[in-house]
């Protein structure tokens, strides 16, 4: 009858359906704000006045953006965060030196569930669409309400199609597929509407190029992106989800707004040009045009995962970062981290002359740990490239995904790995 | 509701909120703080601008307000004068964060009205019966009617009152 997404909502609001532009009042499984948004979801929560959460099991406050705390006005802000959590004694609440970037975190703690719906102060929510979830992003003082009520409300979104078929070339994952589909569909594509991925390619792909592609939905405008839970799905979650869970998957009679069908057999990896996610360029291109970065980012609630970290370091071993480009890797959790370690892939950026951070969303919106100055460029594995996203309104955010990013990070400006093997290599001074 | 005005026009599709607030500044949630650096990294003469023509509608290209989800965006305009804002269309979670927090939001599907619209243009929006009269060139234009269950929500002056009044009705 209805699609993923449809049947989600529906659950949630004690339906036997719901249909595209009905508004509802639907439970939700977790409500989420970072040290950037809780502080005004506790302000709403405040004026709700209430002064009792829904259910403090579920709940997640996780201090990722500012922290460890920048500065003093950052500081202030995560202690009011710190003292609503302590103080409702909040059960998932992550601070310096257990927490990771909250959309990295949340699914490896296992913390979301397949057909749960997830509402967060983040708009990066819609990163747990991987799981076979219903997530999405909004403003903190839906948050603010959600803490009181445990309710949210939402406009049922329509569903767009996608479907991925035919082989993936060496080195194009799950970040070149959605910056391929975003510079198909443009940033407003796919506007108030959830983006469902099928195809073989979707099932071929692991589970961290899942959580990429719904990650990025937002870019395209998307309310959500979702992934109809499978065997990978399931094998993910063995061992992290210790609570109930319905798993919900699209009906074969669901409708759709539309259906976009993807023919990845000539697709190359993808870099999105300043100013927007949706200038997708095919890595050839890019090269020809020799741009040169002054910094490389490897992170972020995109690509901070342990895959995309051995993707980094497999082309970083034995090389090294050239002179004029500084790199950074921020691994997306404490476990990454620590998994990075003992693979030894810490070891391999360092020799390589990265710089590694403890976890934090930092550069990725211009908070810390590596702005750009005025006319710097980087190329970056995170989500977005607006004007001043990193620092200078007059600096530059290249796209892509952590194969580009170590490459280019090596020879100093934006390449494939595959131009690596042609040079001598370059060692810093 | 009506709301009547002087406009203050940024007429390019996909303003993002970093560029409404800076991400920069997202380290205190004070509004007139947030207000002070309103529309900074679009134009940095924002305030210089809109007092010489007295501005306080804004008009913007489509798809405005994409990006993050910080609800700072939409504080950052109604606290620096800012009463309404007119785009052919709004990203999702900046026309759901401008319902909450009370600033109001229309969706002009007219092209002509865009094209016609200059900076200092005296505008005159009828929320209630869906039409926005442009009073220096005497134009009408529609504007997408408000769903009903939004209207609550505006009605009552935002996402907070309208919880209250949820718990009121439970209890």
């Amino acid at each position: 009858m209805g699609t993923i997404a449809e049947n989600i909502l529906a659950a949630h609001c004690g339906k036997p359906s719901v249909s595209p532009g009905e508004f509802i009042l639907a439970s939700v499984d977790l409500a989420l704000a970072n040290d950037i948004t809780a502080p005004l979801a506790i302000k709403a929560f405040n004026e709700v006045g209430t002064d009792k959460v829904f259910d403090k099991k579920r709940i997640v406050l996780v201090l990722d953006h500012f922290t460890p705390n920048k500065d003093m006005l950052s500081a202030e802000q995560s202690k009011i965060v710190r003292d609503f959590a302590r103080k409702h004694q909040i059960e998932h609440f992550y601070d310096t030196g257990t927490v990771g970037i909250e959309h990295c975190l949340l699914p490896e703690q296992g913390l979301v569930a397949p057909g749960d719906l997830v509402a967060g102060a983040d708009s990066h929510t819609c990163t747990y669409g991987a799981l076979g979830a219903f997530a999405t992003g909004m403003g903190s003082s839906d948050l603010g309400v959600a803490f009181t009520l445990g309710k949210v409300w939402f406009k049922v979104p329509e569903s767009i199609k996608f479907v991925y078929t035919g082989t993936l070339r060496e080195w194009v994952s799950g970040k070149d597929l959605i910056l391929y589909t975003i510079g198909k569909i443009g940033v407003e594509g796919a506007n108030y509407k959830a983006m469902e991925f099928t195809g073989p390619v979707i099932d071929g792909i692991d589970m961290a190029s899942r959580f990429t592609m719904c990650n990025m939905a937002i870019e395209a405008g998307g309310k959500a992106g979702i992934v109809n839970p499978d065997q990978k799905t399931m094998d993910y979650i063995r061992g992290r989800v210790n609570r109930k869970y319905n798993v919900f998957r699209s009906d074969p009679d669901a409708e759709y707004a539309d259906t976009i069908e993807i023919d990845c057999d000539d697709m190359e990896q993808q870099v999105s040009l300043p100013h927007l996610p949706s200038n997708a360029k095919p890595i050839s291109e890019v090269t020809n045009s020799r741009i040169e970065v002054d910094q490389v980012v490897i992170g972020s609630c995109t690509n901070g995962r342990i895959e995309d970290l051995r993707v980094a370091a497999k082309i970083l071993k034995g090389r090294s970062v050239h002179k004029d480009t500084r790199c950074i890797v921020l691994p997306g959790t404490q476990q990454i981290y620590l998994d990075a370690m003992n693979e030894g892939l810490i070891k391999i950026f360092i020799d390589s002359h990265c710089a590694v951070s403890t976890p934090s969303c930092g550069p990725c919106l211009g908070g810390h740990l590596g702005i750009l100055a005025k006319g710097e460029k980087a190329v970056s594995t995170t989500n977005r490239n607006f004007v001043g996203r990193m620092g200078d309104p007059g600096s530059e955010v290249y796209l892509a995904g952590p194969a580009i990013a170590a490459a280019s990070a090596v020879k100093g400006y934006i390449c494939s790995p595959a131009d690596l093997e042609k040079i001598t290599k370059v060692s810093k001074k | 509701m009506i709301i009547q005005g002087k406009v203050i026009t940024y007429i390019r599709d996909n303003i993002n909120t970093d560029e409404i607030i800076p991400a920069r500044y997202l380290n205190t949630s004070d509004p007139d703080e947030l207000a002070s650096h309103c529309m900074e990294d679009l134009d940095k003469d924002f305030f210089d601008n809109k007092k010489a023509i007295e501005a306080d509608i804004m008009v913007t290209g489509a798809n405005m307000g994409c990006g993050s989800s910080r609800e700072h965006a939409p504080i950052a305009l109604a606290h620096a004068g800012i009463k309404a804002v007119i785009a052919p269309s709004f990203a999702r979670i900046f026309f759901r964060n401008a319902i909450n927090t009370g600033l109001p939001i229309f969706e002009c599907k007219d092209p002509a009205f865009f094209e016609e619209i200059q900076a200092g243009n005296e505008l005159e929006i009828n929320a209630d019966e869906g039409i926005i009269k442009n009073a220096t060139t005497g134009s009408e234009f529609q504007i997408q009617p408000m769903p009903p269950f939004l209207q609550d929500i505006v009605g009552v002056g935002g996402i907070i009152p309208w919880a209250k009044a949820i718990l009121k009705k439970n209890r």
